[in-house]
């Protein structure tokens, strides 16, 4: 392998009283690399962030950056910035000094300070708002300030524990698009902590889904929510349909727990041709629900149990709820079907 | 078909009279404020432009600048008031270095279990009376057979007696809680992520308590500074148990009330000037936004 390794983690436990937070994890992010840890609340994934930063320290295991094991510096020798969840920007500086704060402390010369803190500023497209203060700006102008805060010190890593968690859906999901140009720009490594499979899906270039303490996949967007390797997975990252074993017996006629994406489940009515090769099965919608670029369909299935379907609504005049009580078929190419992990 | 219409319920007469119900919520702690807290004040402030009668001590009520003459040219006067501002910043300053770090540790060390209980530790010596405090103190501080001075006989040294460090002692033993609380309501406030994000900045810990941690609880520290310093400035019956011959502001007023209420008065109104001062000069920190 050429690649060099940015993060290196072995055996990283951390209990919390009797609580095991993060559970013996191994992880290698590769240098340049915008790494997604995903979970739910509770997973470990900001605890793993923390000790990466060096606010916890760990149980047991160690901590490389760059091939140094750190796992003995404290935070403030350690060539990495955080982006916090609520910011944390000192109320007391301006927009400037905040940003200016890191090269202070490391004495870099005033000019070159000012400068490189200006130039900051400017590439989260915050110039004009140096003199301000903290309180006099939005959540996401916050969150830039913070952003170029930790940049300005040229990490080797940055570290975001849920930074777009506080703001509204669109800022939102226009500071994704932000943040992957900002890191394709700078190119440092990134390590972003969320518990949105979208956020996670649509920025990284790997995930690793968090459960448990655990590090349940690690892998590409496309693998994690393609071939998801366990029903945790398949259930987090997007919905998914799971066939227990007597199920997929019954439907499949194959063994072991298997999950099926609704949008790759066609719904067919009336005598529509179903594709050839496709798995087919009969049943009756239950449900019919609008979301608007796309209609969810709940199909009880006559062999017993019940999948969702989701088709594409690119007939805009189509109301598809006079479909509820009838009789469809679903089918499915068989490759879209996965086997995982069993639950227990 | 008949359906019954059931009136909605009307508002009470507070509803329909908000000015009413401020004015209930308000009147009496209103009229308290004005007639006896503040009246006493102008009474006081009015008073002390009045003089006495040399020969009969019968009270002149006209309006003369004689007894602030006195006071601000009589250089035994200006000592005291010298010394009295000397021993309410010395009292203050001893709070700060013990309240501060002593605050640290019940808002950012012990564990959530215990605060509730440190703050009733620190609160419990208020319950006391103020004249039982000090006259403990006094028999400790006490030159022949005081705690402190037995303490101190090993190393060769005697107890402090009674004087000015005596005062500053008690003094800062009467006024510690006033200065803990609102510092360890500042510690409580300020959120872990700041301290992260300082020394995820490179900042060692010196430098986090100097550039983040002083100038967030700064405000916490002027409001306890408001308390220890004023309240030391009105004191004079500590000086008088503790004090030995060491006179403060309260007790040059005390000797003059009887028989010169006016020059007393006169007397009286400069703690409360000292203290306006204090204030205007606090106001310009925000700091009474914590109070």
């Amino acid at each position: 392998m050429t690649e060099s390794i940015a993060i290196r983690l072995r055996g990283l436990s951390r209990h919390f009283g009797d609580v095991v937070a993060v559970d013996r994890v191994d992880l290698d992010v590769v240098d340049g690399e915008f790494l997604t840890l995903l979970g739910p609340s509770g997973s470990g994934k900001t605890t793993v962030l923390r000790m990466i930063a060096g606010f916890e320290r760990p149980d047991a295991g160690s901590i490389e950056l760059a091939g140094v094991d750190v796992t003995q510096v404290p935070p403030y020798g350690r060539d990495v910035n955080t982006v916090f969840q609520d910011y944390a920007l000192f109320p007391h500086m301006s927009v400037l000094e905040n940003v200016e704060y890191g090269l202070r402390v490391k004495k870099v010369p005033k000019v070159e300070r000012a400068d490189r803190a200006r130039a900051a500023l400017d590439s989260v497209r915050l110039s004009g708002y140096e003199e301000r203060s903290p309180s006099q700006l939005s959540g996401g102008q916050r969150q830039r300030v913070a952003l170029a805060r930790a940049l300005v010190n040229r990490p080797k890593v940055l570290l975001l524990d849920e930074p777009l968690g506080a703001l509204d859906l669109k800022l939102r999901e226009q500071m994704q698009v932000e943040l992957k140009e900002i890191q394709r720009e700078v190119g440092i490594t990134f390590v972003f902590v969320t518990h949105d499979q979208d956020e996670a899906l649509t920025m990284s270039d790997r995930i690793a889904v968090f459960n448990n303490g655990r590090i349940e996949q690690l892998g590409t967007p496309t693998d994690v929510y393609e071939h998801p390797a366990t029903a945790f997975v398949a259930g987090f990252v997007g919905t998914s349909n799971l066939l227990d074993p007597a199920a997929a017996q019954l439907v499949l006629g194959r063994s072991g727990t298997w999950s099926v994406r609704p949008e790759k489940i066609l719904v067919h009515v009336g005598d529509a041709p179903v594709p050839d090769g496709h798995h087919r099965l009969n049943g009756t919608v239950r449900e019919v629900v609008y979301v608007g670029m796309s209609t969810r369909f709940v199909v009880d299935l006559a062999t017993g149990g019940s999948l969702m379907a989701v088709r594409q609504n690119t007939d805009a005049s189509h109301d598809l709820s006079h479909l509820r009580g009838q009789t469809v078929c679903l089918s499915w190419d068989p490759q879209y079907e996965y086997q995982v992990a069993d639950p227990t | 078909m008949t359906t019954a219409v059931v009136a909605p319920p009307k508002g009470g007469f507070g509803y329909r009279h908000p000015r009413a119900r401020l004015a209930a919520l308000l009147g009496a702690p209103m009229a308290w404020l004005i007639v006896v807290y503040l009246g006493s004040l102008a009474a006081l402030f009015l008073t002390a432009f009045w003089t006495v009668d040399g020969f009969t001590g019968a009270l002149v009520r006209t309006f003369t600048l004689e007894n602030f003459v006195d006071v601000f040219t009589t250089p035994a006067y200006l000592q005291v008031m010298a010394r009295t501002i000397g021993i309410a910043l010395a009292v203050t300053v001893l709070c700060l270095v013990l309240a501060v770090p002593l605050a640290y540790f019940m808002a950012r060390v012990a564990s959530k279990r215990w605060q509730p209980l440190l703050v009733a530790m620190i609160l419990t010596p208020l319950w006391a009376s103020y004249l039982v405090k000090v006259y403990a103190w006094r028999a400790m501080l006490s030159p022949e057979s005081g705690v402190v001075a037995w303490f101190m006989s090993p190393f060769g040294l005697g107890g402090p007696g009674f004087g000015l460090l005596s005062i500053v002692i008690t003094l800062t033993y009467l006024w510690l809680p006033y200065m803990i609380l609102p510092v360890y309501a500042g510690f409580s406030r300020l959120p872990d992520s700041m301290l992260d994000a300082s020394a995820d900045l490179g900042a060692k810990s010196w430098r986090t308590f100097r550039s983040v941690v002083v100038p967030l609880i700064f405000p916490s520290i002027v409001a306890g500074s408001i308390f220890t310093f004023s309240l030391s400035l009105g004191d004079y019956i500590t000086a008088q148990i503790v004090g030995g011959k060491v006179q403060m502001l309260g007790n040059v007023v005390q000797q003059n009330y009887v028989t010169n209420l006016p020059f007393a008065a006169a007397f009286a109104t400069i703690p409360v000037i000292i203290v306006l001062i204090y204030l205007a000069a606090v106001r310009r920190s925000g700091a009474l936004e914590n109070l």
